[in-house]
């Protein structure tokens, strides 16, 4: 092991990480790069599609409903919320990356705790959109809403919609266990043996990625 | 905690760890632990490769069964049926059957022997030795990359038993046909196990790229500089960057087209009759999969030639005794291939509906490849050239990809022009342009490569005179296959049809066809032969007596005759000078590992 880092070392030449990580954070970077690639083809899709599109419906009137408040028009509230939880478990897990560094463990179990948490109540604010919009007459192959300029809409508004946004959400339920057996060896101790807390940021980067790829999608269906 | 502890204790753990590993590994493997579930990235090779013999002899086999058809149209085989049932009929394929072994006969080529066979086998074998590493990054995820892919082995493998039969659209799976069971009878749940079966394959060669990066660029010997490291290792680097990048969106088209077949979606459908009944399905674009699938499908060609390329560099350096000629060169090359790779992939559709506005751009990005690969093709040359060549059948075999490389990648200028392509399209032509350039030319880097390289995974050799009359007879037999089909290609016939014969445009080449498909077999029989030789040598080859057989510089001939998990049995060798010091200063070889010598200017 060398005994100081100077700026003259030679960090392409063999015997170290050139970027001065681990390879499980290199790999877990390109993994979220191919990731992307993903979700870059997904969401191009959609706009491929919807821009061969005469007219596509207007999420305003799509997406107005929120929980208990009956027929009141809220256009866009609910998912607001949703982004804002997510937005917040993001917060919460940078939380718990700053206290891994610090190998400040029960530091790390609460923001971690509290991501699994935030990214449980997101998957439960969508189940309720999904439901609804099912009682809607939305799914799969099924589209009630009318094109902005009343014309009858093709079923590719809603197609894209859950397939997306159900892909999205197979990666945040992914991340939430991720996030929930990072959280049981926090507790076990295995990173306090280990003397670093890695693994936490390493499931950071992905659960980061996955909120992320949610602003994107959140612009590409509700605000355009 | 500062940034330099955070340095040294990840140091520590990335090498400290991989040290500890291998002193843990000198315990005695189970059967299970040692050749089943192994973790060893040598014998991960080993199962990439004879996993990807198996599915070449069923591969090829199914070519010489659809070139009886070919070549006999009128001829019945009555062995067909006892081995097909009423796929064949009193001894002659149906049209159905025909289909179905032409999809299945591209997709086991192009993805389970050539890529997974190809880059999963060499990958795993020579980077952690060229390289200077104990083993992958992730050994687990190295296994599981290899279980990955015998999933997705038995997937496809089970599709052929279905009572449907496979999927037969075409080894591109493009909608509508492949997203309607109704359309046909290679629609139905063939479509479906072929879609599942690459989802697995995807997955596995995920697994197997993100390792293959991370091991290159992280696990570097001390003094193994980027470039210090041989040919072979760069073109695996940008093959595994090509497959991180371009699966995925091949995942996404596959993820589509699903929803298509079973969840009523119309992402690829609109405005489509079957059998005089309009469907539901609007707004969807079926040029869209094509899309998807060409930008991984057109950089899947160069997953699948990188490879050949890079093992045929080493090997032509190490046969003809001298340098790699632009060592740089070929690195600037393969960089080029690999962005070039990405922005060429509509030349695929310059018929299929593409704006031709659109198609112009593509044609200048694809004859641009012309230029990296003609780089390439001339330091080859100029690396052999004047060498005191040694004609082992691995130096015999690049020297044939150079030449078949030549052959097909210049009827790619003419493909590459949607002018010409306009009449060429879909013809004969194009089976003789992309079998030549990149399926006798990743075989033959594949071959290259196993007979360079079975030494250091047996520790004994392959024999020679077959492996010699293995060269000769599928070099010329090749050629006397491929090159006839130029011919039928620029007279118009057309790929994919059944039976040529009640054409009166196409019957002048019946007897043409019968001899192609006579040199099928003949060149199938001598690819048995091969394999018999391989499997025959792993147990009864000659033994190797001496570490380094060929007299080569890079790494992995530092290594014990037999080496065991964790390769090198002390500490693991500095590197100080390029993997290429061939006759220098009066020396046949200079080994990487010898430092530069007072009077000695490094490369």
């Amino acid at each position: 092991m060398d005994t100081a880092v100077t700026a003259k070392k030679k960090w392409w030449d063999g015997g170290y990480s050139p970027f001065n990580v681990s390879y499980g954070k290199l790999m877990m970077w390109y993994f979220l790069v191919s990731d992307a690639f993903t979700f870059g083809a997904l969401l191009i899709s959609y706009g491929t599609i919807r821009f061969s599109s005469t007219s596509w419906p207007d999420p305003n009137e799509v997406f107005r409903s929120f929980p208990g408040m009956g027929h009141a028009n809220l256009p866009l509230v609910f998912v607001s919320l949703m982004t804002f939880i997510l937005i917040m478990s993001s917060v919460t897990m940078v939380l718990a990356v700053h206290a891994g560094h610090m190998r400040d463990k029960k530091a790390v179990a609460k923001w971690l705790t509290w991501t699994v948490i935030g990214g449980a109540c997101f998957l439960a604010c969508q189940a309720w959109e999904w439901t609804h919009l099912y009682h809607e007459g939305a799914w799969w192959g099924r589209n009630p809403f009318h094109n902005v300029d009343g014309t009858l809409a093709s079923t590719n508004f809603t197609n894209f919609f859950f397939t997306i946004t159900g892909f999205h959400g197979l990666h945040v339920t992914s991340g939430v266990i991720l996030n929930i057996i990072i959280l049981a060896n926090v507790l076990k101790g295995t990173y306090e043996e280990r003397g670093h807390y890695e693994m936490v940021e390493k499931v950071g980067l992905y659960w980061h990625f996955v909120d992320l790829v949610w602003v994107f999608v959140f612009t590409c269906f509700y605000l355009l | 905690m500062s940034n330099e502890a955070t340095l040294h204790s990840q140091q520590e753990v990335m090498h400290g760890a991989h040290d500890h590993h291998d002193h843990d590994h000198h315990h005695e493997d189970s059967f299970i632990s040692k050749y089943v579930f192994s973790l060893d990235h040598k014998m991960i090779a080993k199962q990439f490769l004879i996993t990807g013999i198996i599915w070449a002899i069923i591969g090829a086999f199914f070519s010489v069964v659809f070139r009886l058809q070919l070549g006999f149209p009128d001829a019945t085989f009555p062995w067909l049926e006892s081995i097909l049932g009423h796929w064949a009929k009193g001894g002659r394929i149906t049209p159905e059957a025909y289909y179905a072994l032409v999809t299945m006969h591209g997709t086991i080529l192009v993805f389970f022997v050539l890529t997974a066979g190809l880059s999963g086998t060499f990958s795993n074998l020579l980077i952690p030795l060229q390289v200077g590493a104990r083993d992958m990054a992730s050994p687990f995820m190295n296994c599981l990359s290899y279980w990955f892919f015998f999933l997705a082995s038995l997937v496809m493998m089970a599709s052929l038993f279905v009572q449907t039969g496979p999927a037969s659209g075409g080894w591109t799976m493009y909608p509508p046909l492949s997203a309607l069971g109704d359309a046909s009878i290679g629609s139905k749940i063939g479509v479906d196990l072929w879609l599942i079966s690459m989802a697995l394959f995807v997955v596995s060669q995920l697994l197997g790229g993100l390792n293959y990066i991370s091991t290159l660029l992280n696990m570097r010997t001390k003094g193994m500089s980027m470039t210090k490291m041989p040919l072979t290792i760069w073109s695996f680097f940008f093959t595994a960057v090509l497959g991180v990048l371009s699966f995925p969106v091949l995942l996404s088209g596959f993820i589509l087209l699903l929803m298509d077949r079973h969840a009523g979606t119309s992402f690829y459908l609109s405005d489509i009759f079957i059998a005089g009944k309009a469907l539901a399905n609007e707004g969807g674009s079926a040029i869209l999969y094509q899309h998807l699938f060409w930008f991984l499908g057109h950089p899947e060609v160069y997953i699948i030639i990188l490879p050949a390329m890079g093992m045929v560099s080493e090997v032509l350096a190490v046969s003809s005794r001298k340098p790699i000629f632009g060592y740089l060169a070929m690195i600037g090359s393969l960089f080029a291939i690999c962005i070039l790779a990405f922005l060429v992939w509509a030349h695929h559709m310059f018929v299929t509906g593409l704006n031709p506005f659109l198609g112009a751009f593509f044609v200048l990005l694809t004859l641009l490849i012309a230029v990296p690969s003609a780089i390439k093709v001339f330091n080859w040359l100029t690396t052999i050239w004047k060498g005191n060549i040694r004609f082992t059948p691995a130096s015999l075999f690049s020297i044939g990809f150079v030449s078949t490389f030549i052959s097909g990648g210049l009827t790619g200028i003419w493909l590459g022009n949607s002018s010409i392509d306009i009449h060429l399209h879909d013809t004969y032509f194009v089976i003789a342009h992309f079998h030549i350039v990149m399926g006798v030319s990743a075989f033959f880097g594949m071959f290259a490569g196993i007979y360079h390289w079975f030494p250091k995974m047996y520790g004994r050799f392959m024999n020679n005179t077959i492996g010699y009359i293995h060269f000769w007879v599928t070099l010329i037999g090749a050629y006397l296959i491929f090159w006839p089909m130029h011919y039928e290609g620029m007279a118009g016939m057309p790929r994919r049809y059944f039976d040529y014969s009640s054409w009166t445009s196409f019957n002048q080449f019946g007897g043409l066809n019968q001899f192609i498909s006579i040199v099928v077999i003949l060149v199938f029989a001598t690819q048995l032969l091969f394999v018999f030789n391989f499997f025959y040598s792993i147990f009864k080859g000659r033994k190797l007596t001496e570490q380094n057989p060929w007299k080569a510089t890079s790494l992995e001939w530092t290594t014990p005759i037999n080496p065991g998990h964790g390769n090198w049995p002390g500490e693991i060798p500095e590197v100080h000078r390029w993997a290429y010091d061939y006759s220098k200063d009066g020396r046949d070889f200079i080994p990487q590992t010898e430092p530069i010598g007072p009077n000695e200017s490094a490369h």
